[in-house]
């Protein structure tokens, strides 16, 4: 019942003694240089539980893969539901004080956070997901999870009939409407028709709420649903209705055998393994990391059953052109809302702009908070 | 049932004071058969608990920062309960006072003024006081309950919040991501103990609960408020009508859960967040209950409640036990606490043991006020 | 709205309010007694939880319901015991029940994140399901919801019908007086209190049977508050309570339905309209004071403990 983890044992003795060193003495302790034999320790701050089967439990999978992959050499703790305020960054300065050597932090709102802890412990090194402040000792790093969306974005623009794709949405982050963007651009290549109904639901997840707004957007006339929260809600909405829609986070299929078309996957794994070994071997350097499908951050699940051979193959024409780089997910020409060319043909829009990404393009319908 | 209660003459005075500490050891007790039955030593378990957030003076700075909004609301919203007034919405309130601070900031972005501050303080409380005034509004004009209508406001106020770091008060080099400009130097609270972030909102606090407690056992206001809440029509006359003590204990508790939603902002967080309270505006209501309703009792109350946070912080640290473990152990801690005052009160009589007769005793029993509240042996 | 979108509609509306129906029966039936038991948020997880663990250990979704009401009525005893039994605050033990239910089931439900369920089955009552519109609409729902109506229909006559209901009230308006003719209070609010957690047990179990079939920590997502809202809104009156659960539902679904339409209004003013409409309609039906009066229990929250 009780979740399994390296080392929960630490003598109190040993914890006694620590604390009667004081803070001065710990912040010591905690800038003294890795030593050989001594597992590194990392930590993890989650914005939800790992229960939430979507963001923090993705994160906690790759947690456990580094655990898988280094055994007794690391030891990992996580803590979990930190709320984004007040309360982030006194987690990370008792992580920080209890010794880690290398501290994920998963969430957006821990950005400032993370930099002023950061700070004050500059032998520590920091990894902050999503966000675009850096500093020597703190990396960022984050997945182009467009790039996955442009893919099953042509998948439902040829499986359509309605040409109505119901897309639920958490908040009005560039995040989600870049994602948004890539797959109406993706399914207007294949199918010039179609449009993206847009329901925001102004919760990360509340499955409840998914599923209503799954409903709606099916009774709207949406044959194809796709979302950008976290439960599975919505897909197994799709299921007993008998329309299509797409997993998000990790492999759905179990909730959806014959609705789900595919599914992103957030895999975090090889990132995790890959920093930990570089603070190992002393080749950690702070770095912006932005990768998608070619480095296998972002994955795919297998296709559902309903999904043709054409699709297909035109899903995977798409996929293998991300990966080699002679296809963009924002190539030109894009067309915004108003059918205003925003990117001419041939160019394509730079990081730069992605990032703040705060406008719809053409074939999405609805507005966006200005 | 297994036992039966005795209306005591008069409140235990012992009991008063070592009720809370029968708690917390049947707490220990309690938390010896939980880690057991998950496998955890619960010595290092209660050490991450109640020792190890406490340990250091950054710990205990900390440990200020937790529980100073808990202690600014809880000390308002205990005058309120005492009149009978249910505002459970201080949360909506907090946020509405951390905007309009926000906003504040945000103005004199440009400003490095020392009255900056002071003005985004007053903003805060009026955004509170603001927020109350709705269900106040209601109350006394329309009769609706304001169980309901401070609790709607509540979700209302997050979403507004939302609306307004996804919009209109994002910072303007920020990628379009939803937070505020971080505030600058003028537009923060000062810090008292260096290197520490523990400000000035924690002697607000304790100087809030220094002036409730005044107020209630020295003022006229006072005892009225009392008197309101136990029997409105007697209220009246002592002077105070009870759309009177609707008003004041609303924007009472929302003035200080907007200035402590303000202290968030310009404190520890130093910029306006999506989120900008972990739910202080509900837990604080459990602190004035814990606390009896009284200004000093809420102190000790809100000090407690923080420590268990800190503590389940430092435990998921060190033991990697999840908050889940931790939120049940919170639970039981409460139900002790809430479960211990019963002693203050009454005496546990066995089942098959006769009770002490005594014809005071009796008399007292028969008159028992049962709308009287509980806290009144203290105050 | 064509026909068929309409009752589409109306089914979603049902489904929404079904689980706020439940909670916030059985809460009305514990005010009525003249307890206030703010920990409903928490019975509800912990019934769903319960209730979607007993169906995956042996795919019956009786057990599942029963497991889900039980586990609404144990936490529900806990609370009667502290606050009824030891007498602490009413309002704080409730609090501190949802921070206890919210950890138990997040604690019970560790291995039950990512298993799937098919669901509740619809009972199609025969011939009647096969009506056009009204078929579909009235005829082919799961058990929960057709329960939830009779569930309501037996608790409006339960309080104003049968002698029972005429203590239940007498004990919640004026315990005093009910002790003096010799009812024995505090038995009657223990139970009222084990009804109300077996409610939102139910609650929970549709969430996690039927709503959105699965176990995910905190899934309730703060429903059990907005149930005991809508107790205070149907001013204590269980007809009006189907009333509030049906026009926070509606408003709640009909909001999607215009956003979907791609109106130019941000989502987060649109996600406000169910939480302004219910403090609109309350503050119109609240203007009767008598009434008001007439049906809220006059000692609620109110300890009371007989002398002798």
């Amino acid at each position: 019942m009780f979740r399994s983890n390296s080392d929960r044992s630490i003598g109190v003795g040993r914890r006694i003694k620590k604390v009667a060193l004081g803070l001065a003495a710990s912040l010591v302790l905690a800038t003294v240089a890795h030593a050989a034999d001594d597992p590194l320790k990392v930590g993890f701050v989650y914005v939800g539980p790992i229960g939430d089967h979507g963001w923090t439990y993705r994160h906690d999978v790759g947690r456990l893969a580094i655990e898988k992959e280094f055994g007794d050499k690391v030891e990992t703790t996580f803590v979990e539901s930190v709320a984004e305020g007040a309360d982030a960054e006194r987690v990370l300065r008792k992580l920080a004080m209890d010794g880690h050597d290398l501290i994920f932090t998963t969430s957006f709102g821990y950005m400032n956070a993370t930099n002023k802890v950061a700070k004050a412990f500059p032998k520590i090194k920091f990894e902050h997901a999503t966000g675009y402040k850096r500093a020597a000792n703190v990396s960022t790093y984050s997945a182009r999870f467009y790039e996955g969306r442009a893919v099953i974005g042509t998948m439902a623009g040829m499986m359509t009939k309605s040409n109505v794709i119901g897309y639920i949405a958490s908040f009005p982050i560039p995040e989600v409407v870049r994602g948004i963007n890539a797959f109406a651009i993706a399914m207007r290549k294949v199918n010039p028709d179609a449009e993206i109904k847009v329901i925001w639901v102004n919760t990360w997840y509340d499955p409840g709420k998914e599923a209503d707004a799954a409903k709606t957007l099916i009774d709207q006339g949406a044959d194809i649903i796709t979302q950008h929260t976290d439960s599975p809600a919505a897909l197994q909405v799709a299921e007993e209705r008998g329309v299509y829609g797409f997993g998000q986070a990790s492999d759905m299929m179990a909730f959806a055998p014959k609705a789900q078309l595919q599914s992103i996957v957030d895999d975090w794994d090889p990132y995790y393994i890959e920093r930990v070994k570089a603070v190992m071997d002393g080749t950690w350097e702070s770095q912006d990391t932005w990768k998608g499908i070619k480095s296998g951050m972002v994955g795919f699940s297998e296709y559902g059953q309903s999904v043709p051979d054409d699709v297909k193959a035109a899903a995977e024409v798409v996929r293998e052109g991300i990966v080699d780089g002679s296809l963009h997910p924002f190539q030109g020409p894009i067309n915004n809302q108003q059918g205003e060319e925003v990117v001419a043909e041939g160019e394509v829009l730079g990081d730069d702009v992605l990032l703040g990404m705060n406008y719809y393009v053409e074939g999405v319908q609805g507005s966006l908070p200005k | 049932m297994l036992f039966s209660l005795q209306r005591r003459q008069q409140p235990s005075t012992f009991w008063v004071f070592f009720a809370p500490v029968a708690a917390l050891i049947m707490t220990l007790l309690a938390g010896l058969v939980l880690f057991g039955l998950l496998g955890i030593p619960a010595a290092e378990a209660f050490y991450a608990f109640f020792i190890e957030p406490v340990s250091s003076l950054y710990g205990l700075s900390e440990l200020g920062v937790k529980a100073a909004p808990l202690i600014i609301i809880a000390t308002a919203l205990s005058v309120g309960f005492r009149a009978g007034v249910w505002n459970i919405g201080a949360e909506g309130q907090l946020i509405a006072g951390a905007i309009a601070g926000a906003a504040v900031a945000l103005w004199f972005y440009e400003v490095d003024a020392y009255f900056v501050l002071p003005l985004m303080i007053l903003a805060g409380m009026a955004g509170g006081m603001l927020w109350a005034a709705i269900p106040a509004l209601l109350k006394t004009r329309f009769n609706a309950n304001e169980i309901l209508t401070s609790l709607m406001l509540s979700y209302v106020a997050a979403l507004l919040l939302s609306y307004m770091v996804h919009g209109p008060m994002r910072d303007p080099d920020g990628f379009n991501f939803p937070e505020s400009r971080l505030f600058h130097e003028a537009a923060t609270m000062p810090v008292i103990l260096p290197g520490t972030r523990l400000h000035m909102g924690f002697l607000v606090a304790l100087l809030l609960v220094l002036c409730i407690w005044l107020l209630l056992s020295r003022t006229m206001l006072g005892f009225s408020l009392k008197v309101t809440g136990a029997a409105p029509r007697a209220g009246r006359f002592a002077g105070f009508s009870q759309n009177g003590a609707i008003w004041f204990s609303l924007l009472l508790g929302g003035g200080a859960a907007g200035a402590a939603g303000l202290f968030e902002v310009a404190g520890p967080i130093g910029q306006l967040l999506p989120s900008v309270s972990p739910g202080y505006g509900f837990t604080a209501i459990i602190v004035a209950f814990v606390g009896r309703l009284h200004p000093v009792g809420v102190l000790f109350a809100g000090l407690l409640l923080a420590l268990s946070y800190l503590g389940g912080e430092s435990a998921q640290i060190s033991l990697n036990l999840p908050v889940a473990v931790t939120g049940v152990f919170q639970g039981l801690l409460l139900f002790f606490l809430l479960a211990a005052d019963v002693l203050i009160l009454y005496r546990v009589i066995p089942r098959g043991r006769r009770p002490v007769i005594d014809e005071r005793t009796r008399e007292a029993s028969r008159n028992q006020p049962s709308q009287a509240h509980r806290s009144e042996g203290n105050t | 709205m064509s026909d068929d979108v309409l009752v589409l509609t109306l089914l979603t509306i049902i489904t929404a309010a079904t689980p706020l129906v439940y909670a916030a029966i059985g809460e009305l039936v514990v005010e009525k007694s003249g307890v206030l038991n703010l920990g409903v948020e928490g019975m509800m997880v912990c019934g769903a939880v319960c209730s979607f663990a007993v169906v995956h250990a042996t795919g019956s979704g009786i057990l599942g319901v029963v497991a889900g009401a039980g586990a609404g009525l144990l936490l529900a005893l806990l609370f009667a015991f502290i606050s009824l039994g030891l007498q602490a605050s009413q309002v704080a033990t409730g609090l501190a029940l949802t921070i206890f239910g919210i950890g138990l089931s997040a604690l019970a439900g560790q291995q039950l994140v990512g298993i799937a369920y098919e669901g509740l089955p619809e009972l199609n009552l025969p011939v009647l399901s096969e009506l056009p519109v009204l078929g579909q609409l009235l005829f082919s729902h799961d058990a929960l919801v057709y329960g939830s109506f009779m569930l309501v229909a037996a608790v409006w006559f339960f309080l104003y019908h049968t002698r029972g209901g005429l203590t239940l009230r007498a004990v919640g308006d004026s315990p005093e007086a009910a002790h003096s003719m010799g009812i024995n209070v505090l038995r009657w609010r223990y139970g009222a209190t084990l009804f109300g957690g077996a409610c939102a047990g139910l609650a929970g179990c549709y969430l996690s049977m039927a709503y959105s079939p699965m176990w995910i920590e905190n899934m309730t997502a703060g429903r059990g508050w907005i149930a005991l809202a809508l107790v205070v809104f149907a001013t204590w009156r269980p007809g009006r309570l189907l009333f509030g659960a049906y026009l926070f539902g509606s408003i709640s679904i009909l909001q999607l339905h215009v956003q979907a339409l791609g109106i130019q209004i941000p989502s987060q003013f649109m996600s406000m309209l169910p939480y302004l409409a219910t403090i609109i309609v309350l503050v119109i039906i609240s203007r009767d004071q008598g009434r008001i009066r007439q049906n809220a229990p006059a000692s609620i929250g109110k300890p009371f403990y007989p002398a002798s």
